[in-house]
């Protein structure tokens, strides 16, 4: 009696939760062979868009950077004229930097944005190993014409 | 019947990758220094070192959704003396960066540091007087993962980056050799 109560019902009570546990489906997912579907608001790496005709919809108005609580913006505007149109508004940036390591994906910016140029899309691999490399310029995050 | 020898075929000119073989009648050789590099890059163990939110994704790493004992990083140790790696996980104070110099003293060579999330990278929103601006400034740290906090599948990247960074080997330039003592950082950087 002493075995069937302290052995073997132990055992094959067990042995049950096992088996199962083995009919479960598996829920790990291999990485970076598969990638998880991202959220349809998923915030990571920004990207400058364009318009249809290939002109950017950034207009060097600085309300990215004004709304950013940490500070990681930077945009520096200039004039359009009629021999360099980069916008269709009066201002285009020149300069414009994100500082990818301070940046937290708020999504901030992309509230702020009059125009819908800067949005946060889902490309979430961004580790690198120096610092300096974070700092995104313009060409990095602008999208390329041929991307639509 | 004739001899097979398993054979290390060279992927894409830096990493020889040990798993994968063909049958031949040859004998690749490779380096000590390889050998050494696989192994360390493909047992890397963690030392516990959660400081706030980004801990929570870090745990989550662990688990069974995202799985780092895929890449052999699952033994996340609470002794710094059994770790190779230290994940920097949330914001740094100025009062936790001594501690965390010294465990990091604590481990054993050959270390790595991993900064996770925006705060252990740069400071993230916080720049101001309590917190480090980049955990850069206590320890050399060899991989920086934004994000607010990284996704595990974002870690899972910089881990990999790390395993990369190992497998490659050898340290090309002074400043790769973590010694930030050589590298004093000027008052623009810092502040940038």
């Amino acid at each position: 009696m002493g075995l069937l109560d302290k052995v073997v019902k132990p055992l094959t009570g067990g042995m049950t939760i096992t088996a199962k546990r083995l009919a479960h489906k598996k829920v790990t997912l291999n990485y970076p062979e598969e990638k998880r579907a991202m959220y349809p608001r998923t915030r990571w790496r920004h990207v400058l868009t364009r318009y249809e005709s290939g002109l950017e919809r950034c207009i060097g108005c600085s309300l990215c950077a004004g709304a950013c609580p940490a500070r990681c913006i930077y945009v520096q505007a200039a004039e359009n004229t009629d021999q360099e149109r980069y916008s269709p508004g009066e201002r285009y940036a020149v300069r414009y930097e994100i500082n990818m390591i301070r940046c937290i994906f708020c999504g901030y910016c992309q509230e702020a944005c009059p125009t819908g140029a800067i949005v946060l899309r889902d490309d979430f691999e961004l580790a690198n190993y120096n610092r300096e490399d974070f700092i995104y310029t313009k060409e990095m995050l602008l999208e390329p014409i041929s991307d639509r | 019947m004739p001899k097979r020898v398993e054979t290390v075929v060279l992927h894409d000119s830096s990493t020889p990758v040990l798993g994968d073989t063909q049958k031949g009648g040859s004998v690749v050789v490779t380096t000590v220094e390889t050998l050494i590099g696989q192994a360390r890059a493909n047992s890397l163990w963690p030392v516990t070192f959660g400081l706030a939110c980004c801990a929570i994704e870090m745990m989550s790493t662990a688990g069974s959704r995202f799985d780092i004992a895929r890449f052999g990083s699952e033994a996340f140790r609470a002794t710094p003396r059994q770790a190779d790696v230290m994940i920097i996980a949330g914001r740094l104070s100025k009062k936790m960066a001594p501690v965390l110099r010294q465990i990091y003293d604590q481990m054993p060579e050959p270390k790595w540091v991993i900064s996770m999330g925006a705060c252990a990278s740069s400071g993230g929103v916080y720049n101001n007087y309590a917190i480090v601006q980049g955990a850069d400034q206590v320890v050399p740290v060899d991989v920086y993962v934004p994000g607010c906090p990284p996704s595990p599948d974002a870690l899972i990247y910089g881990i990999l980056k790390l395993q990369e960074k190992i497998k490659r080997g050898r340290a090309k330039t002074m400043t790769e050799l973590r010694l930030v003592e050589f590298t004093p950082r000027t008052t623009q950087e810092v502040t940038a």
